[in-house]
């Protein structure tokens, strides 16, 4: 066991997957650089034909990905600003997440997209602070977002082996997280839900970064002698409902946290999904902590007022406590 | 060059065969047998034929809306495309696919493709990976003036030059993107000016002369499988049809005259190789002959079509994704 970096775990899960499997490649802008942190020195391991700069050609080298994994590579794009996905959406929904069916099963794309830092505090303004997963979970594409290093790790390492196209979004307030990362080789299969913290009072369903900051709430509320259970889904599609279900039919309350905006929303598919399925379980209504309908702004104190955080993770499950207690 | 006889009639019976499957795709549409749309290749068929007599079963294409003749080319089987196109399990994609998706990797085909120029990169992608493994195939991409103001294009042809990739572009100025004329949406005369400004060697061909499509992609071919990377070759050619096969109830203001299309068609491509036959000594009873054949061929695949069954309504459900997981219900969702 050793306690690495969010960044370090999904450094090593690209370079033992390029270990094992001679067909992986990564290209993106940058990266033989290591601009984003993630591929520093890759080029010395790998050589240039493993690791390659591309143009500044997003939608054009996605679809180099969607070709290359037709003709059986394991293609890892990386994009390293969220938003890059606006330019790839063709290349991405499709083609890459529509040609198998459209195809009547003849091919597999095992294409591999990461998306580098994704949502906002940065400073970085509106058009580089997204979280744009709900677009692609919209589409049924797989997606993935992890919480820790040690998820990072075994996610993108079953990601690179998963024979359809699974984009995974790495929030850059998780690129600093340090955690405990086994010796040994392990994935993570997609699909599966962890719960990162036990509890009986209410359930938090949070995503990526955000799993972090409910946490936080979980441990300062017991003190207080509330007790929240913290499910991390991992894989927002396939997601894990029956541990959500679970979860909620233990507590009776359920809070969603997501860090995109709130119409059709991650976090608006999950209310819908408790609301079909376990409704006689609910006690009170179920929140949603997103994002408002803005973009969002550069300067520092409004930039972080729509930002979904700790506060209001807390507030809104003291609000349905007390609810409880009222009632 | 030197054709033998046996290899000018193959060429001239390609170019039948493209063009008797989509007279008759046109036809399935007004019966009702074939839904949608369907863009028929008539005019064009010297291109895809003079590409593919000189590459490999191995080698790979990606082709656009108006792909028949593309895939026939290419070694597509009547009844597996008559089937696709009638919606059938037995197509080439379970029906799935329909006129502009064929798809088949066994031959090659990396699909034709709904999406103008989406094809493009995607056929780089096919190239790469050729260059990666380190074998000597080569990918042709087929593509419309009309698409080549897609920058998806212009992406693909800047990183195909640049990492000196084994793929041909094949552009079929076909004069027109749907009712807009290329005069009118296109900033130089020739789209081959474009790949020059890319840095790939491009030329400008008749593309109504099957020889001429041939020369110029023999050569380009033999750079690409010499590691010598990109070629876009332009083939000058025209489509004698509506956009698609039901324009004209659609259309009621033509966009061009009938004597500019009748202009073209006295340069048609398979009346133009028929003429060089007959110069051979290749008589009139052997074109009879290979109508027939071909005409064989076709009808059988209609039968092939008609008799095919159905896709369940299971079907519907199916193929999305090569490992389903236990939490995704994708089967039972309504
Ligand atoms: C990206 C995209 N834009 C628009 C369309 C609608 N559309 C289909 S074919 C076509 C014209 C394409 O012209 P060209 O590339 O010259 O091919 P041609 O039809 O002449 O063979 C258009 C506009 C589409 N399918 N995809
Ligand atoms: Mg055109």
């Amino acid at each position: 066991m050793a306690k690495i970096r969010y960044i370090q775990a999904v450094e090593a899960a690209m370079r033992e997957e390029m270990d094992r499997d001679p067909n992986v490649f990564v290209m993106g802008l940058d990266v033989e650089a290591g601009m984003s942190g993630t591929t520093v020195g890759m080029v010395k391991d790998y050589g240039k034909k493993r690791v390659i700069d591309t143009p500044l050609s997003e939608l054009g080298y996605t679809g180099l990905g969607v070709g290359a994994a037709m003709a059986g590579l394991r293609p890892i794009i990386e994009n390293d600003i969220n938003s890059l996905q606006y330019l790839t959406m063709e290349q991405l929904v499709n083609q890459a997440g529509k040609l198998r069916y459209m195809t009547g099963g003849q091919v597999n794309i095992p294409l591999t997209v990461r998306i580098v830092a994704s949502g906002g505090g940065g400073g970085m303004a509106a058009q580089h602070s997204d979280s744009t997963y709900a677009q692609l979970i919209h589409m049924g594409m797989k997606v993935v977002v992890p919480a820790t290093p040690y998820d990072a790790k075994g996610l993108i390492k079953q990601a690179i082996r998963e024979d359809d196209p699974v984009v995974i979004y790495e929030p850059g307030a998780c690129y600093g997280v340090r955690g405990e990362v086994p010796d040994e080789e392990y994935t993570i299969p997609l699909g599966e839900a962890d719960i990162k913290h036990e509890g009986t009072d209410v359930t938090v369903v949070a995503v990526g970064h955000l799993v972090n900051e409910a946490v936080k709430v979980a441990k300062n509320l017991e003190k207080e002698g509330i007790s929240v259970e913290v499910v991390d889904p991992r894989t927002l599609f396939p997601l894990d409902t029956d541990t959500i279900l679970k979860s909620v039919e233990k507590t009776g309350h359920l809070v969603v946290v997501d860090d995109g905006y709130r119409f059709c929303s991650f976090a608006s598919e999950v209310a819908a999904i408790v609301a079909d399925e376990a409704f006689e379980s609910l006690k009170a209504p179920i929140k949603r902590v997103t994002r408002p309908q803005v973009p969002v702004p550069y300067s520092k104190v409004i930039e972080m007022s729509v930002l979904p955080g700790k506060d209001q993770i807390q507030s809104t499950i003291l609000s349905l406590i007390k609810q409880k207690q009222n009632g | 060059m030197t054709l033998s006889l046996e290899e000018k009639r193959n060429l001239l019976e390609g170019m039948l065969m493209i063009r008797r499957f989509d007279e008759r795709a046109a036809t399935l549409v007004d019966e009702g047998e074939v839904t949608g749309e369907v863009h028929q290749y008539i005019g064009q068929e010297a291109v895809a034929v003079g590409i593919s007599s000189v590459i490999r079963k191995d080698d790979a294409i990606t082709s656009n809306h108006r792909g028949h003749g593309h895939v026939l080319a290419k070694g597509g089987d009547v009844n597996l495309m008559m089937a696709e196109l009638g919606g059938r399990t037995t197509g080439y994609c379970k029906g799935k696919g329909g006129s502009m998706h064929i798809t088949s990797l066994d031959l090659g085909i990396y699909g034709t493709n709904g999406m103008v120029g989406q094809g493009v990169p995607i056929a780089l992608g096919a190239a790469f990976a050729n260059n990666f493994k380190g074998n000597d195939n080569v990918t042709i991409t087929y593509f419309g003036e009309g698409a080549s103001n897609e920058g998806a294009v212009h992406e693909s042809m800047n990183m195909a030059a640049i990492w000196k990739l084994p793929l041909i572009f094949v552009c079929e100025n076909n004069q027109y993107a749907v009712s807009f004329n290329a005069k009118d949406s296109t900033s130089v005369e020739n789209i081959a000016e474009r790949g020059k400004g890319y840095g790939i060697p491009s030329i400008v061909v008749d593309g109504m002369d099957v020889f001429a499509v041939r020369e110029a992609a023999k050569e380009a071919v033999q750079r690409a499988r010499n590691g010598e990377g990109p070629t876009l070759i332009e083939c000058k050619t025209y489509r004698y049809f509506g956009h698609f096969a039901g324009e004209p109830h659609v259309l009621k203001k033509p966009y061009r005259t009938d004597e500019e299309i009748e202009s073209h068609r006295q340069n048609d491509p398979i009346e133009r190789l028929k003429r060089h036959l007959v110069e051979e000594g290749v008589d009139e009873v052997e074109f009879a002959e290979m109508e027939a054949k071909v005409h064989e061929i076709i009808e059988d695949g209609v039968v092939f079509m008609k008799e095919s069954p159905r896709p369940t309504l299971e079907a519907a459900l199916e193929d999305a994704y090569a490992v389903e997981h236990k939490t995704m219900p994708v089967k039972g969702w309504a």
